[in-house]
């Protein structure tokens, strides 16, 4: 396919996506559970890239990401809590006097900075979740595979639990959680940022850096041999893959607009790497597909099975509460027997392979029509 | 006199007790072809190892172009339990890793093929040329770093033509053939632009009519990129027709060095690759 179509499709693609999102803002009213959904998929899509660029490009299993979400959305938290409010979210405790005397510098600096606040937040948000990245990353890249994964969700609870420490009861207010952060101005500024984030990654991936990455994923020792520092390259990608999921943690708090420790708990950790799985290790789009998908269908097109359902006068069994997340789990164990390597595997998404599918379909189509009017003649 | 490329000095390599490499000392000069044979289990690879970064030698100096790269002595408890020879002769103590021996330009292709499997013959070469690019993650992100991307692209193609293996570059490395595969993993080394090319076993498994043509490949890629090749083979065709001298290793220890007539005929080799008779009656 020529590049000048590929081009002209893609950017169909996105005006039909730009197109979607605006006439999901217009109507935020009537369609309240796509935009909340899609929402958070795009949101989980960010840090799901993130996850993939350690796990499936470099080859490092990191179990991290809430850890690093969490650094991630205190900070962003304590940005965009309004100042008039901060006093009514740290009731208990009080606040600390740098966060009143860091709020108030915020309020004096010229308008153009303050409206763009959120944007600082989040990178200031990712830069720390990428600096304690270097810092744990040195000991603890030595290790591999599933040790690496213990050792750094231990640090991912270690974060939490520090968090949720009296002794930072004025800063972080404890187990009481920040409420009252400022949100998103709409769907299109949550997408922009996903969207800016994930293609950060991919260009990244894309990138010569991006193919020592792969390197040292398929044989260390080769890459190595190949003049590949290994460490750095380690590292490198560790606090890269670790700013986006601190960006993406200050996303899901203006999401939620208010978060405590329990949001980044591991499970959290465990429904980033559910996405990886399903969507493919080692394929962006993968990633983003099965990130919209799981969270779509996990929140939205199988709350159904949670109220019970009468037909006629019979009510059909198991209906009930909860009942949403054992079909979900068997339409899991679903997927994942019949793609064993996620739905997109290893590959990206391409219009040439579309075109080749749309060919084949059309082929297909005529082959049994021809056969078909043969039939008839006889 | 002949330029010295790489120097062993002493190199000895202890793993607990034993000793796989016992006090070697070769010497490879600018453009020759020289092998290092041996009976398996002799330590050839184990030398190859040391030189290219990935064992520390237990004691010993290497030297490339003549500057020292490696070199260390008996330390800790390794210092209780050495038995190899040369003990307090060294007394610095420099280990470089596998990539910065690789940046200085020593190549190396292994044994058992470690081709990077899941990504395309073309991509395997492009990532060799990583080592040399000048762009930091931010310009390369930014796609600023275009010209020399490009650059890297054109001479991975222009390798993959020299090699044969331009019809094949958007194959995966593990759907290749095997001769293909060795083909590949030599050009992948290639792209390093080394002056000193490591090969280990560069025709196992190999057909004569393949071993045959790998002795004018490895003749052929000499001239064309100015190299010095160290090879580690068993094939004795090979060997002998193809190297300059070459080093014989028994055990760990060096038995006989010299261009290929002599070391034919040399009675410790012989005895070392048809084992010795033991005359009991004696």
């Amino acid at each position: 396919m020529k590049n000048s179509k590929k081009v002209t499709y893609s950017i169909i693609l996105a005006a039909i996506i730009l197109a979607f999102l605006f006439f999901l803002e217009a109507n935020k009213a009537n369609y309240g559970m796509a935009y909340t959904v899609l929402t958070k998929g795009a949101i989980l899509a960010v840090v799901a890239v993130s996850m993939n660029l350690v796990t499936g490009f470099t080859g490092l299993f990191s179990l991290g990401q809430a850890g690093f979400m969490a650094i991630g959305a205190y900070i962003t938290a304590i940005f965009l809590i309004p100042t008039d409010t901060i006093q009514d979210v740290y009731y208990i405790s009080g606040v600390s006097p740098a966060i009143i005397n860091f709020k108030g510098f915020l309020d004096s600096t010229p308008g153009w900075i303050q409206a763009l606040a959120p944007y600082i937040a989040l990178i200031v948000g990712g830069l720390a979740a990428a600096l304690l990245a270097a810092l744990i990353g040195i000991p603890v890249l030595r290790l591999k595979s599933d040790y690496l994964a213990i050792a750094t969700l231990g640090f991912s609870e270690i974060v939490r639990a520090i968090i949720s420490s009296p002794q930072l009861d004025t800063i972080t207010n404890g187990s009481y959680g920040l409420k009252k952060i400022q949100g998103f101005s709409s769907i299109i500024q949550t997408f922009v940022i996903a969207g800016v984030c994930i293609t950060l990654m991919v260009l990244l991936i894309r990138s010569t850096y991006g193919r020592a990455f792969k390197a040292i994923r398929e044989d260390e020792t080769a890459a190595e041999a190949m003049g590949i520092n290994l460490f750095k390259h380690k590292e490198l990608s560790f606090v890269i893959g670790s700013f986006f999921s601190g960006v993406s943690g200050g996303m899901l708090a203006m999401f939620m607009r208010s978060i405590d420790t329990k949001t980044f708990s591991v499970s959290l950790t465990y429904d980033i790497l559910l996405i990886v799985v399903i969507g493919g290790i080692g394929s962006v789009t993968g990633s983003v597909i099965s990130a919209l998908l799981v969270t779509v269908s996990k929140e939205w097109w199988l709350r159904f099975f949670d109220n019970p359902l009468y037909i006629g006068n019979f009510q059909v069994p198991f209906f009930r509460t909860g009942f949403r997340m054992v079909v979900f789990s068997i339409i899991l164990l679903v997927v994942v027997l019949f793609y064993q390597r996620g739905i997109m595997g290893k590959n990206e998404f391409s219009w040439d392979k579309i075109g080749n599918n749309f060919t084949r379909f059309k082929g297909f189509i005529a082959k049994k029509a021809s056969k078909g009017g043969s039939d008839h003649a006889k | 006199m002949p330029n010295s490329i790489l120097r062993l000095e002493d190199i000895t390599m202890q793993f607990g007790g034993v000793v796989a490499v016992d006090n070697l000392s070769l010497e490879v000069n600018q453009n020759e072809i020289v092998s290092l044979i041996g009976p398996n289990g002799a330590g050839k690879t184990t030398a190859f190892n040391v030189v290219t970064g990935v064992y520390a030698p237990s004691n010993g100096a290497i030297y490339f172009k003549d500057n020292m790269i490696t070199s260390n002595y008996p330390k800790g408890s390794m210092k209780k339990s050495y038995v190899g020879q040369n003990n307090g002769k060294y007394t610095t103590r420099m280990e470089k890793k596998p990539d910065q021996i690789t940046k200085l330009g020593v190549a190396r292709t292994f044994q058992n093929i470690r081709l990077f499997k899941d990504l395309t013959a073309f991509e395997n070469v492009l990532i060799a040329k990583h080592m040399r690019a000048k762009a930091n993650f931010l310009s390369a992100t930014l796609c600023l770093n275009h010209k020399e991307e490009r650059t890297m692209r054109e001479e991975t193609l222009e390798l993959l033509d020299i090699l044969g293996l331009t019809n094949v570059k958007d194959e995966k490395a593990s759907s290749l053939p095997y001769g293909q595969q060795r083909h590949l993993e030599i050009a992948r080394a290639l792209a390093t632009k080394p002056e000193l090319l490591l090969l280990d076993e560069p025709a196992a498994g190999m057909n004569p009519q393949e071993t045959d043509e790998l002795t004018a490949f490895i003749y052929d890629i000499r001239s064309k990129f100015n190299l010095t090749v160290f090879m580690i083979e068993h094939h004795m065709d090979l060997v002998m027709e193809i190297s300059d001298r070459i080093y014989v290793l028994d055990f760990g220890k060096l038995i006989a060095s010299g261009i290929p007539e002599k070391v034919q005929n040399n009675q410790r080799v012989i005895d070392a690759y048809l084992g010795v008779q033991e005359d009991d009656e004696e």
